[in-house]
């Protein structure tokens, strides 16, 4: 391991008091930083050092710091979830910046994340989403057929588990200069797709999902690209694609 | 009062089946009339709001992250028992059953645990059904893998992220609902207080964390699935959002709090790297399958690899100690956590650490046997039965990746440090916490119409939770034990009609809520949250951590008393109370945290027993193993709250009764 060290930075960052306020780029300067601490270890430290001042602290979404609840976000340095590929904004780490460094932080942009406030955005469009198909419809019962009773082929059942690790976290929607929701209902759509069990309800649930993804007001794919490379969980534009060709089905019936 | 668990009558495997045969249900057409509050959106919350919304009741679902599906049972990463014996090596509802009793240290209800163990196999066929991509093997079938305190293989995964898997399912099924008006769900909002009627629980007052404003929600009975309170401690595998406050304003309104003190400390998390560190990262148990656990044999080894002058992988064989095998060959590296926590502290504390921090506090989880093991035997698959040395490792290291990739990843990208190469450095953090709020076998609190399920109540794992039996518990009570017991308790408010809020009851519970938050607003302090939460934590770690004694525990009492006093003076809240406004949202969480942590100490002065997670130094045998006292501490602690002084809550007992199973001492040698 490369030994901590100590770096100072500065930091400019998106400040903004409420979903109607005007909001602007602010300068900080944060000494001491370890290059061990994570991301947001450095933004805890700078918040540390505002309330001190008896300034206001800088607000941020994000809660597990594993990289899995997709919370946190970030636009840093103008990529989503910063530098490192294959990470969140709560994996990243200060060794990936030098001493001296500036480091642009600004909330994801997109028309359908509204920010709320400073660095924070309502992603209630993704939930939305998943509430107009994303599911099987199987009610609670514990009468379901044994779990043993329909064999999976493993090669579909990794591709599903492949394109149901997405954490809804937005870095595709934030990065796509379209503002495309399409990885995201991709995987969802994706996941179902490749299973038995959401063979039944597959014709429904692309219609109404990609339905209400228009309605959000996400943009449409032109195939850039952009979403799988900053997407923190590798998910794979085939997901799009078995999406398009799903919806394409769904339509000719 | 008296403490009365409800346990039904009759043979174990009967109880609840003739239970549930006997509970009082309420009619399709009446239950559109009764309206169900359920706070947290984690599997326990999440499973049982979705559930109730299909039954057909009014179900309004809150959660204070920005969406249900970031509860932190998402975390979970290693995986969910089921006593399906799948792999034919003996399991049984019985085995699950035992084991977790035995796993509890003897200090859970046999009738809750084995209702438990007797609903996991319909978890995994409702996961199955809604879509969950569990591990396959190549016939299609359900792959299964070991965890601690265990000899059978019952553990069903989904790579290092089957916690992941888990809850996307049940928010499948919650969103399904919302989708069909069934349940609204309130995204960005805490539950600040419980409201009761004429003794019974009539709803909540939840804050809307984006506009300040305070809310008033009624219902006919309340759930509360918020999760631990392992966060008490600052540093924790705990998401930074994880609060004890819904749990804890139920027990100021009268529920009993059960074991405050049975927290686990989980073996396997990456170690400490410094002051401004905000939270610990656990490596899944599962990685005992594949790792094995060591320091070196020689004090002088482990201080040359503190100074960086020896690698861990220039070690000889013979210069290691493999401490958990030495010490408990039956179950080796997958002894149950409390055990293999508190044998690498020793380890630890006797000089042997390897870690090049203040208190060198580390250990070896080395993967190297198992890379060997795996590569010849993927190599035998192929066809190759003479492979080259590059072959093996080659084909070892692509078998890990896929069992634990994800897991490889988080810890390199955390330490800089690549696990397939070097062993990866662990050390024990706090990570779960078996006691919460008192429930009788309904899972309801001793406030009528008040729930408990999952994390949040105290009722199947005793001193000690096994791993991938917290995914078991929380959907067992959110999709199979509450749609029952709820619906027994609000057959008897069909006639009941709409709960008004403009009650004086709600009126007192929303300005005692205004009080809280005005006080800190306007607290002209010095010190931020964070200051007094990291003070909180450490009083915790030093002495209601890992190891406990009495004077220690005297001195965390007293000294957290006066650290809460200094911090309702000294604390300095910005911004205010009518908008987004996270340190305000923390200060009213520690302030619980507060109240909690010094109960926990007391909890742990009055159990003059060791048991579990719970080591009292006072009480060990010459190898340094726990011992219990059944005869005096066969019981469950039930505090009840008096007020603001937390040292006058009085101390309930119910005592626990062996019939099923023979008590005796935990032996995992």
């Amino acid at each position: 391991m490369s030994a901590a060290k100590n770096i100072n930075i500065t930091l400019k960052i998106w400040r903004q008091k409420n979903a109607k306020a005007k909001g602007q780029i602010e300068t900080y300067k944060l000494n001491n930083v370890s290059t061990a601490s994570s991301f947001l270890e450095m933004l805890d430290q700078l918040n540390e050092q505002l309330i001190n001042e008896k300034k206001e602290p800088v607000a941020f979404d994000h809660d597990c710091r594993e990289g899995i609840c997709g919370m946190c976000s970030l636009y840093i340095n103008g990529r989503a979830h910063g530098p490192d590929t294959g990470t969140t904004t709560c994996q990243l780490h200060m060794r990936k910046f030098n001493d001296g460094d500036t480091i642009y932080i600004e909330p994801w942009r997109s028309k359908a994340f509204p920010v709320v406030k400073d660095l924070v955005v309502d992603r209630s469009a993704f939930d939305r989403i998943q509430q107009a198909g994303g599911f099987v419809s199987v009610n609670t019962s514990g009468r379901t057929i044994d779990a043993n009773a329909i064999p999976v082929p493993k090669h579909d059942a990794d591709r599903a588990f492949e394109a149901a690790a997405c954490i809804g976290c937005g870095a595709c929607v934030a990065t796509c200069k379209n503002g495309s929701a399409m990885l995201f209902v991709g995987a969802k759509v994706s996941q179902y797709a490749l299973l038995p069990q959401g063979k039944v309800e597959a014709t429904q649930r692309v219609l109404n999902m990609v339905r209400q993804m228009d309605e959000e007001g996400f943009g449409n794919c032109t195939n850039t690209g952009a979403c799988e490379v900053e997407c923190p969980k590798g998910i794979s534009l085939e997901n799009i694609a078995r999406m398009n060709r799903e919806y394409l089905k769904a339509s000719l019936k | 009062m008296k403490l009365d668990s409800k346990i039904p009558e009759g043979p174990i495997a009967e109880k609840w089946t003739n239970h549930k045969n006997h509970l009082k249900l309420v009619a399709p057409n009446n239950r559109p009339k009764i309206d169900v509050i359920v706070v947290g959106t984690g599997l326990a919350g999440a499973s049982a709001a979705a559930s109730l919304g299909e039954m057909g009741y009014n179900v309004k679902a809150f959660c204070f992250q920005d969406s249900p599906r970031r509860a932190h049972s998402i975390a979970a990463q290693g995986g969910i028992n089921a006593a399906k014996n799948y792999q034919n090596d003996g399991d049984s509802t019985y085995r699950l059953f035992y084991d977790t009793i035995k796993g509890g240290d003897y200090r859970a209800r046999e009738a809750n645990v084995h209702r438990l163990a007797e609903v996991s196999a319909n978890i995994i066929d409702q996961c199955v059904a809604q879509g969950v991509p569990f591990a396959r093997e190549y016939g299609g079938m359900l792959d299964n893998r070991s965890f601690g305190g265990t000899q059978v293989q019952r553990t069903f995964y989904a790579a290092g992220q089957t916690g992941q898997q888990l809850l996307l399912g049940a928010y499948s099924a919650l969103s399904r609902q919302i989708g069909l008006g069934r349940v609204q769900m309130f995204n960005r909002h805490e539950m600040l207080d419980l409201v009761k009627v004429d003794g019974k629980a009539r709803g909540i007052i939840a804050r809307n964390l984006i506009t300040g404003e305070l809310e008033r929600h009624s219902a006919h009975a309340v759930i509360i699935a918020s999760g631990g309170y392992g966060n008490v401690y600052f540093l924790s595998t705990n998401a930074m959002g994880s609060n004890v406050t819904a749990a804890w304003k139920v027990h100021k309104r009268g529920a009993l709090f059960a074991n405050p003190c049975f927290v686990q400390i989980h073996p396997t998390c990456i170690p400490v790297h410094g002051v401004n560190q905000s939270k610990l990262t656990l490596m899944s148990e599962s990685l005992r399958n594949s790792g094995r656990i060591w320091v070196p044999k020689k004090k002088e080894d482990a201080e040359a690899i503190r100074a960086g002058k020896l690698k861990p992988t220039q070690l000889k064989e013979e210069d290691r100690d493999y401490f958990l095998e030495r010490r408990y060959p039956a179950f080796g590296n997958l002894v149950p956590r409390d055990v293999a926590s508190r044998a690498a502290k020793e380890r630890c504390d006797e000089g042997f650490g390897i870690e090049a921090n203040d208190t060198n506090e580390g250990v070896y989880l080395d993967f190297s046997t198992e890379i060997q093991n795996k590569g010849r035997q993927a190599a035998y698959a192929q066809g190759n039965h003479n492979p080259s040395a590059e072959e093996v490792t080659k084909l070892g290291k692509k078998w890990l990746e896929e069992k634990y990739g994800n897991l490889f990843a988080m810890y390199e990208k955390i330490t800089d440090e690549n696990p397939y190469e070097t062993p990866m450095k662990i050390y024990p953090a706090v990570h779960y916490t078996m006691g919460g709020v008192w429930v009788d076998y309904n899972l309801q609190s001793t406030i009528p119409g008040c729930f408990v399920a999952g994390e949040a109540n105290f009722s199947d794992h005793g001193a000690n939770r096994l791993g991938a039996s917290a995914l078991m518990q929380g959907l067992a009570d959110g999709y199979f034990v509450l749609p029952y017991t709820v619906s027994n308790y609000l057959a008897d408010e069909i006639r009941t009609g709409k709960i008004p809020t403009d009650s004086p009851e709600f009126v007192e519970a929303e300005n005692s809520v205004k009080e809280a938050i005005n006080k800190f607003i306007g607290n002209n302090g010095t010190k931020s949250v964070d200051h007094f939460h990291k003070r909180l934590g450490l009083i915790m770690w030093n002495k209601v951590g890992m190891a406990r004694n009495e004077k220690g525990l005297k001195e965390a009492i007293a000294e957290i008393a006066a650290l809460k006093d200094e911090f309702y003076k000294d604390v300095y809240v910005p911004g205010s109370a009518d908008e987004l406004n996270p340190e305000l949202e923390k200060a009213l969480r520690v302030a619980d945290f507060m109240d909690l942590g010094q109960l926990m100490a007391m909890d742990a002065l009055q159990r003059n027993e060791s048991c579990g997670g719970h080591f009292r130094e006072e009480y060990q045998d010459a190898e340094g193993e726990t011992l219990r006292d059944d005869d005096n501490f066969a019981f469950v602690s039930a505090w009840e709250y008096m007020g603001y002084d937390i040292s006058q809550e009085n101390l309930h007992k119910e005592e626990l009764k062996y019939e099923f199973i023979k008590i005796a001492a935990r032996n995992y040698k």
